[in-house]
């Protein structure tokens, strides 16, 4: 099937002010893989993902979603195709109720007003915040912010969830609800993330990306296994395979 | 600098929110117009930072008080004079509605004082024309103080004007002249250099934040012209409707002149400030004159005056104590059908 | 000047109070803000000596406040902070008007000193019908109720993306605020300096929000279009309580129901 993979070839984005994001970038992904981009802060992991909804131009290279390549002619449909949950919430949640929030994609895609209101129905439902429909954002909590954001995203059924550092800012109980929220999900999911023992648990999948380019592309549990390529990235085994604190055993 | 309820009367408050109004319907559709869709999430964040920047205080060197960012030259530079006069409408209506700052009838009249004239006036025609291109930090800083002391010396002019016409106030003209525009002339300087530190800081630090914000803003479509017209438009709409206005209401000033040079209850213990304040009334008198009331006119005949100022005075106690009590039993009342209602809802 | 914190747990306290349930909550906004807007325009109307004709006004706070279950103690401590503002705003008249109105006992009470008077209380009435607005209506049916009522879609866009980001905005100046007053060592003030760098970069920081959520709005589809779902309609209730109470404010504009009352009484006394 080629419908809902994502090619990048060969992406180089360098910034307006000479600074080189991205080197040369190459990795495909395939329908329902759930897929985690990892390196330290600076390898370009924002950038790569700002390019997948087409909001920044690759400077050289080629994006393709799905059957479309990436041009200003298919972003409509490409930002249908890729939702995209941002860091911050608060940047997400920008309407004056959850509801207008989450109803905010659907009316852009011109659907009629009850098919909107049933659309937010079911997705505030699979998400578990249904109870919190009328509440306007600044009366939500941090998880519940994290929440409803998603919610704004697959309320326009996309094909391929992006998420930038799901787990950041949550408290432990929160980011359990959250992963366990993420397991269930059927879409192509692709994470950007520091929290390592969570790239554990949802994706069979890691890429690493070191100094704009792709270091290392392969399952998950042997990436981490290897320490060196882990030291060189700035990065550490997640704490769950880092053997017990207390007896010393597994180290 | 703020404009009150209290001292505005229907006629003013409603001619200026139509001028507030129209200005704001105009603004909205060049908005609209602008292509530049990213103004819209940027007024509504830098409305909220100017609302929070508003509650820092700084003091003021050289005097020790405080003081706080107004903000609305520094709005004008970085969204242009349509998006900038939104948002500093937008704030205002927050904070009349939320913290009681000026009220609902005054928005208009502080949407229009606070709002036009920097970023119509000031920014467009002084800030700009100064600043031209890449400037140096003194040339930014002279605009900036230059800009805002024109916007802030217009702003409490206006504010001068709107609090006679309405004729609520006993403050004569040239009492509130003034006061008003010498301390707004020290408002400006102050928030001219610092407008000028934060733009500065920004224009080292985030250079493109800037450049990008003065390239975005076209000015050749605010045309002179309509500027000067509207302006003068709304001048003459408050001057007639108030003129209108003012020939019914006396003015409690003149009348207590009459009163205070006609009656022999107070003998000569005229205030020198007051008589010299009185002269100088009349001498810059610009409003029409009021008609007096038909009791105070002025008297010849002292003595026969003096029993009229008595009988006066007595029949006003009469339906003033009336009144006193009177008012203080619907108070009681009103305050009582509350308590009742409160209970029949708790009840319910 | 209010303090950060205390400003905005006070929009948060308002806020809430607006998503109770009350008749009058249930009400369409149009209505509340159209009486709302005849009464401070009829009380704004008397002329500067009228005092005494104002009080029965307070019958529409008070009433609106109880069958709404606001909190009383709240509402009043809000309405009283005005109270010294509106003295100020009206000080000066006693000074300029001298014209003796009558003597209540030794004092001589002048046109100044009534006028005066008038001004706090034509205050107290206006913020109270003000507060009260808000708190049985909620900003975003304030900004629904404008819309319908004419007012330009890209302001009450700005309106309502301004109150949601108040929220964000006034915490993050007051983390900047407090880290400094952190690090000034009990030293008091900013000078202008700091406070220059310290708004920059707050600045800079929102400048850089704005474009994230600028990100996300594209994300999402946005093409330049805000829509709206519909909401509650206005009928025979809202009408029944925009007409009554109008009529109400006109009636006690002309006549000084005041006067009227305590006339009453005063005969009956004598």
């Amino acid at each position: 099937m080629s419908h809902h993979i994502v090619a990048v070839k060969h992406l180089q984005h360098v910034y307006a002010d000479g600074t080189v994001a991205l080197q040369d970038v190459n990795f495909t992904i395939h329908h329902g893989e759930s897929v985690a981009i990892i390196g330290a802060n600076g390898a370009g992991k924002s950038t790569l993902l700002l390019h997948l909804n087409g909001y920044l131009i690759p400077t050289a290279g080629e994006i393709r979603i799905g059957d479309f390549p990436l041009t200003k002619k298919t972003l409509p449909e490409i930002r249908r195709t890729v939702g995209m949950v941002f860091q911050d919430p608060d940047d997400q949640l920008f309407m004056p109720t959850v509801f207008d929030d989450v109803a905010f994609g659907p009316f852009n895609l011109g659907l009629p007003v009850d098919e909107v209101k049933q659309r937010v129905r079911d997705v505030l439902e699979q998400v578990g915040a249904a109870h919190l429909q009328e509440k306007p954002p600044y009366h939500l909590s941090g998880g519940e912010k994290k929440r409803v954001a998603i919610a704004t995203v697959l309320s326009m059924s996309p094909d391929i969830l992006v998420m930038d550092e799901p787990t950041s800012g949550l408290d432990p109980f929160a980011r359990r609800q959250l992963i366990g929220l993420l397991k269930d999900f059927q879409h192509t999911r692709i994470f950007t993330s520091h929290d390592l023992d969570m790239v554990l648990e949802l994706c069979q999948r890691t890429i690493i990306l070191h100094q704009g380019v792709v270091k290392a592309d392969g399952p998950t549990r042997e990436i981490f296994g290897n320490e060196a390529l882990l030291a060189e990235c700035r990065l550490e085994k997640p704490l769950s395979m880092q053997g017990c604190p207390v007896c010393g055993k597994g180290k | 600098m703020h404009m009150a309820d209290a001292l505005l009367s229907p006629a003013v408050g409603a001619t200026m929110w139509g001028v507030a109004a129209g200005t704001i319907a105009y603004s909205s559709m060049k908005v609209k117009k602008d292509l530049d869709e990213r103004k819209i999430p940027l007024m509504g964040v830098l409305g909220a930072f100017i609302f929070a920047a508003q509650m820092i205080n700084f003091t003021i060197p050289a005097t020790g008080s405080s003081g706080h960012l107004g903000g609305g030259l520094l709005l004008a530079i970085l969204l242009g004079p349509y998006a900038a006069f939104l948002t500093i409408a937008s704030v205002l209506v927050v904070q009349s509605l939320f913290f009681a700052d000026g009220g609902i009838l005054a928005l208009g009249c502080n949407i229009f004082n606070l709002g036009f004239f920097p970023a119509f006036i000031a920014y467009p025609f002084i800030y700009r024309k100064i600043v031209g291109r890449e400037p140096s930090k003194a040339r930014l800083t002279a605009a900036a103080i230059i800009a805002a002391v024109v916007g802030l010396q217009l702003g409490a002019f206006s504010v001068v004007l709107e609090t006679v016409a309405s004729g609520i106030s006993s403050l004569p003209f040239s009492t509130f002249v003034a006061l008003m525009q010498p301390i707004h002339l020290a408002i400006g300087i102050v928030e001219g250099v610092v407008t000028a530190a934060v733009v500065s800081f920004v224009a080292v630090a985030r250079p493109e934040i800037i450049r990008g914000a003065t390239e975005s803003v076209s000015l050749g479509s605010l045309p002179l012209r309509n500027v000067f017209l509207s302006f003068l438009v709304a001048t003459l709409l408050t001057g007639g409707v108030v003129s209108w206005f003012a020939s019914e209401n006396p003015d409690g000033l003149e009348w207590a002149i009459a009163k205070v040079t006609g009656s022999e209850e107070v003998t000569g213990t005229e205030d020198g400030v007051h008589s010299m304040l009185a002269g100088l009334q009349e001498k810059l008198a610009f409003l029409p004159d009021y008609s007096f009331k038909e009791n105070a006119a002025p008297a010849e005949e002292g003595v026969a005056y003096a029993g009229e100022a008595k009988a006066d005075e007595t029949a006003r106690l009469g339906t003033s104590v009336a009144g006193g009590v009177g008012a203080l039993l619907t108070l009681v009342l009103a305050f009582f059908i509350g308590f009742i209602l409160k209970r029949r809802q708790q009840a319910a | 000047m209010r303090s950060i914190d205390g400003a905005v747990l006070d929009l948060k306290r308002l806020d809430l109070l607006a998503t109770g349930d009350s008749s009058i909550h249930r009400l369409d906004a149009r209505a509340k803000v159209l009486t709302t807007f005849v009464f401070i325009v009829s009380v704004v109307s008397f002329n500067r000596y009228e005092f005494t004709a104002l009080f029965p006004f307070f019958i529409y706070p008070v009433v609106i406040a109880s069958l709404a279950n606001l909190p009383g103690g709240y509402i009043i401590r809000k309405i009283s902070m005005v109270i010294p503002f509106a003295f100020v705003v009206g000080m000066l008249n006693p000074l300029f008007d001298r014209a003796l109105f009558f003597h209540l006992g030794p004092f001589a009470v002048t046109g100044g000193w009534i006028s005066c008077a008038s001004i706090i209380i034509r205050t107290v009435l206006t913020v109270g019908a003000a507060v009260i607005l808000v708190a049985v209506t909620g900003f975003l049916s304030v900004c629904q109720a404008l819309e319908r009522l004419g007012t330009p879609r890209t302001f009450t866009v700005q309106l309502l993306f301004l109150y949601r980001y108040i929220f964000v905005l006034t915490e993050e100046g007051a983390r900047a605020s407090r880290a400094r007053e952190l690090r000034s060592c009990g030293r008091k003030g900013l000078g202008l300096a700091s406070f220059g760098s310290l708004i920059g970069h707050l600045l800079i920081r929102t400048w850089l929000r704005a474009e994230r959520i600028h990100m996300a709005m594209l994300a999402r589809g946005f093409t330049g279009e805000f829509h709206s779902r519909q909401v509650s309609g206005f009928g025979w209730r809202e009408l029944f309580y925009v007409a009554g109470w109008s009529a109400l404010f006109v009636a006690l504009r002309l006549e000084n129901g005041a006067q009227w009352l305590g006339g009453l009484v005063t005969g009956l006394l004598s």
